[in-house]
């Protein structure tokens, strides 16, 4: 049995790499509570954003934590193009549609990468890779505690932008009442594009996060797709409370459950809980039944 | 203010307007009359953009407004209150009606809400309430003042006394009254045909798509024909 120290540093670890998960899981929930699509593309559009932090680290030697709002903004406009030029465009409002389209857009994304990238794992070190801080018997990564505040920095600023600016409010009320929108003069397909483009923006400033403490690949998207899926259901479909909360308990479950059950035992303990919760509450933690 | 030549509109293969022409006049309250399914609601969607127009014009305010988007007629002052209130159930009811300024300058925002929650003192009350918790007379008030927050110049009001009680259906006619009185042009599309006489100006009678029958309300009330568009006779 591994000793309380271990087990305390464990249950941190967890929550530092649950904030970020929490940030990829916060641009699959608004595309999900707005749009009504699930996005395919969500895995491939966080590799985007992982290379693009990359190429700005290798090529220009931008630090990825400093990178943030420039990847973030790139990928804002390359959500929003894509969603005004192609998924959009393709669906016509169809919804069945518009889930093709975004699982199109990731075969296309994924390939791409692997020719301009090839199949190669590709890693960067920075300062603070290997820092740590000493806090009481606690050895904490300063790379992953950085990460961890600015993502749930970010969350808080897209929660106040949600709920407290006129734009925020409209997409906001398109979500539910697209009608009632364009009688109040809301353009749905602007603000359509607008939370697709937000939705990938929060995948861009993950990505810079994770960048210093994970590998890069074509296929790296694939490793957080599902644990964001896993969130956005496990925190209630739409719900922002729901992702926050949903990321930081499956970064813990998925580092304790490593700790306690060995590596490759451990990633069973999300979908435990995972199963757990749907028994008791099929419509997630913060959800509301519609 | 609102002059309709000849339209025709509809959904795919089913044509529900076949050559509809109206007009309102500044100030002036106007009623469409009709038994279920002869295209009021279709009319009311066409005027605001919601569907397009296949055949005939919409001008408005002196400009042609046929196919323009719904949020260009909305910034023009056409404001529709369309049946089933579809106001934002989620949101709280100081969210609906913010909402209902999108697309006018934030500088005359704060007087409107005042002015609206003057009319409204019941939402006064329910500001931070989520709208959809409210009960159907509050929430058709709420649907009215987002409107109002629109800065209309003309209110296309669609059923708005359907699914309230007699005592509410009477204040809200007092108040479509005291809207009027205030300068504001309303085309009302009601089941309350006496009421709506009452209270109308002028009227129009569709069936089947198309105008039967229109002129002054008091000449419309006491026409034997209007009787026989309700049942069909």
């Amino acid at each position: 049995m591994p000793g309380f120290d271990i087990a305390a540093a464990s249950l941190v670890g967890g929550l530092l790499t649950g904030g970020v998960y929490a940030l990829v899981a916060l641009g699959l929930t608004l595309i999900y509570g707005v749009l009504h699509i699930v996005n395919f593309a969500h895995g491939a559009l966080l590799m985007v954003g992982m290379f693009a932090a990359y190429v700005l680290a290798a090529r220009f030697g931008i630090d990825p934590f400093l990178a943030v709002p420039l990847v973030a903004a790139f990928m804002f406009c390359l959500g929003w193009a894509l969603y005004r030029f192609v998924i959009g465009r393709v669906s016509r409002g169809e919804d069945r549609a518009m889930l093709l389209a975004t699982l199109g857009v990731a075969v296309v994304l994924d390939n791409a990468a692997l020719v301009i990238f090839t199949g190669d794992t590709r890693t960067i070190e920075t300062p603070l890779t290997f820092a740590v801080l000493e806090v009481g018997p606690l050895l904490l990564p300063v790379g992953k505690l950085v990460a961890c505040g600015m993502a749930l920095l970010m969350a808080g600023l897209l929660w106040a932008f949600m709920a407290r600016t006129g734009t925020g409010r409209a997409i906001r009320a398109v979500a539910r009442e697209p009608e009632g929108a364009r009688l109040v003069g809301i353009r749905p397909d602007r603000m359509f594009a607008l939370a697709y483009g937000i939705g990938v923006a929060c995948l861009g400033a993950a990505a810079c996060l994770l960048l210093p403490s994970f590998y890069v690949s074509p296929s790296v998207g694939e490793n957080f797709v599902l644990i964001a899926f896993t969130i956005v259901v496990l925190g209630g479909m739409g719900s922002f409370p729901g992702a926050v909360v949903g990321g930081l308990l499956v970064g813990v479950a998925e580092s304790l459950g490593g700790l306690f059950l060995g590596e490759s035992l451990g990633p069973i303990t999300i979908s435990l809980m995972f199963i757990l919760v749907l028994l008791l509450r099929p419509t997630g933690l913060f959800g509301v039944a519609r | 203010m609102l002059e309709v030549t000849d339209l025709h509109a509809g959904y795919g293969a089913f044509q529900v307007l076949q050559g509809v022409s109206i007009a309102v006049g500044p100030g002036e309250i106007v009623a469409v009359l009709g038994a279920n399914g002869v295209g009021k609601t279709t009319l009311n969607r066409a005027l605001s953009g919601l569907i397009a127009a296949r055949q005939g014009r919409v001008r408005f305010a002196g400009d042609d407004i046929t196919g323009l988007d719904s949020s260009d007629i909305v910034a023009r002052g056409l404001i529709h209150v369309p049946e089933g209130r579809k106001i934002f159930a989620d949101l709280s009811v100081r969210d609906n009606l913010l909402l209902g300024a999108y697309r006018r300058a934030s500088s005359t925002r704060a007087a409107n809400l005042a002015r609206v929650l003057d009319i409204f003192p019941r939402l006064a009350e329910r500001l931070g309430q989520r709208a959809g918790t409210m009960s159907g007379g509050e929430q058709q008030m709420l649907a009215i003042g987002r409107g109002l927050m629109s800065e209309p110049r003309l209110l296309i009001l669609d059923e708005p006394s359907l699914g309230l009680s007699p005592l509410l259906t009477e204040q809200l006619f007092n108040l479509i009254g005291r809207l009027h009185d205030s300068g504001l042009a309303i085309l009302l599309v009601e089941q309350n045909v006496v009421q709506s006489l009452a209270i109308a100006g002028r009227a129009y009678v569709l069936e089947h798509g198309q105008v039967t029958l229109s002129g002054d309300a008091t000449q419309i009330a006491a026409d034997p024909r209007l009787k026989s568009a309700y049942l069909g006779l």
